[in-house]
């Protein structure tokens, strides 16, 4: 790992406290590190600084000196330097911090900014909170309830303004609730490179709409909603289901691609109802595709298995496992591991394999990169399988050498965990050949051709990590009780080992982790319950060869090996 | 814990007789019987509600027959014993409310949790939930004490509304409050 270089400070003085910042940091930013809250709206901590809103004025000051001498001032009265401060309010997004900056939240003057740029924002909002689905996350509820006067002077007509408007396919807008922000603007063009947004009309009719023909319809709109701080632009999708109060946060992780975008599962009583992006300024900053926000409906689809399987009739667990020991006994069993497994799920698919002396095959899914947080490598986490030993080259997106072994006749069980064969290239006739142990989350050709069936739980529904394209170890944790009739793939697979004559291992997922540490040389020192909520950086060395499929993607440059074969 | 006895106070010989107790309960009696009965015959007579009664939670309609509820779903966060379920829905476009965009898919009180306590009331911003003089609730299974939207509209019937604020706002929008 390499450290990062450290950052040139500058002492500031926050309503009377100092506090060294890295120059560059803005007065929000700064405030913030001593815990003073500088309300604001058009600031978001990765986009342009437009300086808007008004929200976030401050008084600031600089220490006096002699203008002939540059000796400091002294002040009489106190006996310390003289602070000369700046008659008028500033905006502190605007402002980095400076040596010797001296800032003022808490005067009167910062108090009647507040009070008279919240008066301003509320003469034409609709105060509609008991039907806005941003009630209870609203920048503007805060900031009111916070800062604002607690009462109305405007007897005026309020503006109309339209109130369901599709930008998109999957963004609403109510214009009334708009602050003007410009967030969602500066998000699409700087961002998204999608410069779709834009106001009209001046003054209070100020409206924010798409250009002539043109819609918010790229698949990173939904980070739109995340950061209007009011309830501007909400979801459709995620439109009137639940208040966000109800809503449980889940720490999890973006399975799409090998980015893995952290992101919370917002979850009420075993029913996920959104996902949103987590900040990690070393993977996603703030953002996520939309793409990733609609895979908790996985959970609930027609498709899930629910029963364990024997040649098609229901059975239980255990019995289900012993028919698949029969199967090992005969020996020449292939393992089909999966890039979609967690690396606790891999490990242990590790140990089924080599306790069969079972040769392990993993399939590999390319896509096209979007250049931002999906990238072409669609397995969240084939670097887990390299990491511990379940693979030792990149996999293939086709199981040709499996088919020629089954042909041959030298493979007569195959267990695969999670992998529909079918897809990776098996004919019918191959896996009519073959015994297939199966365990996974949904039906499919594999699951129907094979002899036993094993329903798993999705990523949702059980807790693990997984080794994103940087090598960064992230975990994710449980958000919703698994679905009736499934049982942890740790679970499963632990039986299976002890079936195949593996002896037991623990299938808890803290308690495995003392093993992997102890079997994995690059986990060693890891716990699953201290990996950070950022994630952990691995050692990429040993794999540094390996001609990876991804591209560049934000916060990551693909190495010489990969760029090579890419350009070749 | 310390142990402190207390000794009985042995009976006088009148109390040991009983007669003056039994005298003195015939006395009350022999008062009551010529005045006017105080208690009442339920269930075929039933008292009159003071007003603020606090009885079912009901939800109620405005004048218009709108139903005042838009799912802001407080109630149901306020709820001390958690007796509210709401499954908030979007009001199409289309409709004649649909200025309103929101309404309560469905709405399920559970009188079995309920303890009238009028939080409900208190919290809604809608004026839509009210515990009214309804008091008596039976039921042969539990699945029958809960009240659903169908009756808990039944049972609200409709209140007078002060405010209009949703037929202000649709007037408002076709005005278009140009200025
Ligand atoms: S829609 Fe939201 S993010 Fe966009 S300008 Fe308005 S308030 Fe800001
Ligand atoms: S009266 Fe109290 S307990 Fe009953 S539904 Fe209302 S808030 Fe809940
Ligand atoms: S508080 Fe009022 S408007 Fe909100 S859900 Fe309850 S009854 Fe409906
Ligand atoms: S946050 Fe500074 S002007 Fe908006």
């Amino acid at each position: 790992m390499i450290a990062p270089p450290k950052p040139e400070l500058v002492t500031v003085n926050i309503d009377g406290k100092e506090i060294a910042v890295p120059k560059g940091t803005n007065v929000i930013e700064a405030a913030r590190l001593v815990g003073v809250d500088v309300p604001h709206y058009c600031y978001h901590p990765k986009l342009a600084i437009v300086g808007n809103c008004r929200m976030c004025l401050v008084e600031m000051g600089m220490p006096a000196v002699d203008p002939a001498t540059k000796a400091p001032v002294i002040d009489p009265a106190t006996g310390k330097q003289k602070i000369n401060w700046i008659p008028r309010p500033q905006i502190g997004c605007g402002t980095n911090a400076a040596p010797g900056l001296h800032i003022r939240t808490n005067t009167p003057m910062v108090k009647d900014c507040r009070e008279g740029v919240m008066e301003f924002l509320l003469i034409n909002h609709p105060l509609d909170c008991p039907i806005c689905d941003q009630a209870g996350e609203c920048k503007l509820q805060e900031q009111a309830t916070g800062y604002g006067r607690g009462y109305s002077r405007f007897i005026e007509q309020k503006n109309v303004k339209p109130k369901r408007t599709q930008l998109g396919p999957r963004v609403t807008l109510d214009d009334e609730r708009c602050v003007l922000c410009s967030r969602c603007i500066r998000f699409s063009r700087d961002i998204a490179k999608d410069d779709v947004l834009g106001f009209i009309d001046r003054g209070s009719h100020s409206t924010l709409t798409c250009y002539p023909g043109k819609k918010l319809e790229n698949n990173y709109s939904l980070n739109t909603v995340d950061i209007c701080p009011v309830g501007a632009l909400t979801s459709t999708d995620f439109r009137f289901k639940m208040r966000v109060w109800f809503l449980k946060q889940t720490n999890s992780i973006d399975t799409e691609s090998s980015v893995g975008a952290n992101t919370v599962v917002w979850s009420r009583e075993g029913a996920i109802y959104r996902i949103t992006p987590r900040r990690n300024d070393e993977v996603n900053d703030t953002w996520m595709a939309d793409t990733g926000r609609v895979l908790y409906k996985q959970v609930k689809a027609d498709n899930r298995l629910t029963s364990v399987k024997i040649n098609g009739a229901d059975s239980g667990l255990d019995i289900a496992v012993n028919a698949a020991a029969e199967l090992f006994k005969a020996g020449s069993v292939a393992i089909v591991g999966s890039g979609r497994s967690s690396v606790e799920e891999q490990f242990l698919t590790r140990k089924l394999a080599t306790t069969l002396k079972a040769p392990a095959h993993l399939v590999s899914r390319v896509g096209e990169g979007d250049r931002l947080l999906i990238s072409a490598d669609r397995n969240p986490n084939v670097r887990g399988a390299l990491v511990t030993g379940l693979i030792a080259a990149l996999p293939s997106a086709q199981l040709t050498e499996l088919a020629a072994q089954i042909d041959a006749g030298k493979v007569k069980t195959v267990v695969s965990v999670g992998e529909d064969l079918a897809a990776a290239g098996l004919s019918a006739a191959q896996l009519a050949k073959v015994a297939i142990v199966y365990l996974g989350t949904y039906a499919n050709e594999t699951s129907a051709a094979a002899r036993v069936v094993l329903p798993t739980l999705t990523v949702f529904e059980k807790g693990g990590t997984f080794v994103n394209q940087q090598f960064r170890v992230q975990k994710f944790l449980k958000a919703v009780p698994g679905a009736e009739g499934a049982t942890d793939d740790l679970v499963v697979l632990a039986k299976l080992v002890a079936a195949a004559g593996g002896g037991s291992v623990p299938s808890e997922i803290n308690t495995l982790w003392k093993t992997i540490a102890a079997e994995v040389p690059a986990l060693g020192t890891m716990t699953f319950a201290n990996l950070p909520e950022t994630g952990l950086l691995l050692d990429a060395t040993p794999w540094s060869a390996l001609p990876f499929a991804e591209g560049e993607t934000l916060h990551y440059k693909p190495t010489k090996a990969a760029q090579l074969v890419v350009g070749s | 814990m310390a142990v402190i006895p207390v000794s009985r106070k042995p009976l006088s010989f009148a109390e040991r007789t009983y007669i003056p107790q039994i005298l003195g309960g015939l006395k009350i009696t022999f008062k009551r019987m010529l005045k006017p009965a105080e208690t009442m015959e339920y269930p075929e007579q039933r008292p009159e509600i003071p007003k603020h009664y606090r009885g079912v939670p009901t939800l109620v309609k405005d004048p218009n027959g709108r139903e005042k509820c838009v799912s802001c779903q407080l109630c149901e966060f306020v709820c001390p014993p958690k007796a509210i379920r709401i499954t908030p829905g979007e009001i199409p476009l289309d409709a004649p409310t649909g200025h309103v965009e929101k309404a309560p898919q469905a709405f399920d009180i559970d009188m079995l949790r309920c303890i009238y306590c009028g939080l409900c009331q208190e919290v809604c911003p809608e004026e839509a939930i009210f515990l009214q003089n309804q008091y008596s609730m039976t039921g042969y299974t539990r699945a029958e004490m809960v009240n659903h939207k169908d009756r808990l509209y039944e049972l609200g019937g409709t209140l007078p509304d002060q405010h209009h604020k949703w037929d202000k706002k649709k007037a408002a929008e076709e005005h278009g409050n140009a200025h």
